[in-house]
């Protein structure tokens, strides 16, 4: 499995949404799944399956998913 | 007898007193302790200590908790060593003393620096690496200082009643989360931090406990083994004093 479909994997099921509305648009608080509970279970999930630690300005940073995908390339999930 | 077998357990403060003591104890109870000080050098007793009784060498860090980036570093090693942590000791910090009118900026910063702010960083690092397995437990070293307040501590005393409200926060908002949070608020142990009182001064604190003497290291540590246990599986959220009957 490619390292996108395994972020948008795990953003489907921490956040129990369907695959298909993890786009590029979904964004923090814009639906009530993700919330600021949902957000650290997300945190804990991504660096669970990618096995690193995100700095805490990232954890602020990380507003979508898009936004998502440009913050994991910094420890190398691309 | 409490057991913490296979219990990977992270002690700050680890070299000497209640961080040591907890170290030790954990160890004989069957836990894996990762030992934290300032300095690796200071850490050469305990580890030796903690050798004898399990028969392995345990993890070690040396890192100023005033320096979050290696907060971050070790807790990042911890998982990558051991894919887990099943509960945090919270114990390093710094005693600095002053009357009201004569603290500089400097010694607030410096220990609310160390004692509080370095405790809200490692409860969050310890948080998450707790958060995957739904389970964990953080204890933090409060002290009556915080919960009575201390004629020439205002700062240590600020410090201290921060690292309670911090706790019982982070304990409602992870309890969903499976990780329990609680506070352990030592009197007057008998500790380096107490040396440098005056056998006055001494007899003004032992005036002030019921029972009449200074507690142990162990006695503190016997309670924090207790909270990182499963034995203790129901409690979160709580202060509790070790202190003789000081606090009553």
């Amino acid at each position: 499995m490619k390292n996108l479909e395994k972020v948008r994997l795990v953003f489907s099921e921490t956040l129990k949404l369907p695959p298909d509305r993890i786009v590029d648009d979904l964004a923090y608080n814009s639906v009530q799944e993700w919330d600021s509970v949902a957000h650290m279970a997300l945190v804990a999930a991504l660096e669970e399956a990618f096995d690193f630690m995100f700095e805490i300005d990232d954890v602020l940073e990380m507003s979508s998913f898009a936004k998502a995908q440009e913050i994991l390339k910094k420890y190398g999930v691309e | 007898m409490i057991s913490l077998k296979d219990k990977v357990i992270y002690v700050t403060g680890a070299s000497r007193g209640i961080g040591e003591a907890v170290a030790v104890l954990c160890a004989e109870l069957g836990a894996e302790v990762i030992l934290h000080a300032s300095a690796e050098s200071s850490l050469e007793a305990v580890k030796a200590e903690i050798e004898g009784i399990t028969g392995t060498t345990p993890l070690c860090f040396a890192y100023e908790c005033s320096e979050p980036a290696h907060i971050k570093e070790a807790f990042g090693a911890i998982k990558k060593h051991y894919g887990r942590l099943d509960a945090a000791v919270l114990n390093a910090g710094v005693m600095m003393t002053g009357m009201l009118g004569m603290i500089q900026e400097q010694h607030m910063e410096r220990v609310l620096r160390v004692n509080l702010f370095s405790t809200i960083e490692h409860l969050q690092y310890a948080a998450r690496v707790m958060r995957s397995a739904n389970t964990g437990s953080i204890v933090c070293l409060g002290s009556i200082i915080g919960e009575r307040g201390a004629a020439g501590a205002t700062v240590y005393s600020a410090s201290k009643a921060g690292v309670r409200g911090a706790a019982l926060s982070a304990a409602k908002e992870l309890a969903g989360s499976g990780i329990r949070v609680n506070v352990v608020a030592p009197g007057y142990i008998d500790t380096d931090l107490n040396a440098q009182h005056t056998p006055q001064q001494k007899a003004q604190y032992l005036e002030r406990i019921p029972f009449g003497r200074m507690g142990e290291a162990k006695e503190v540590a016997a309670l924090i083994a207790f909270l990182v246990s499963d034995a203790s599986s129901y409690i979160t959220a709580q202060v509790i004093g070790v202190d003789g009957g000081m606090t009553t």
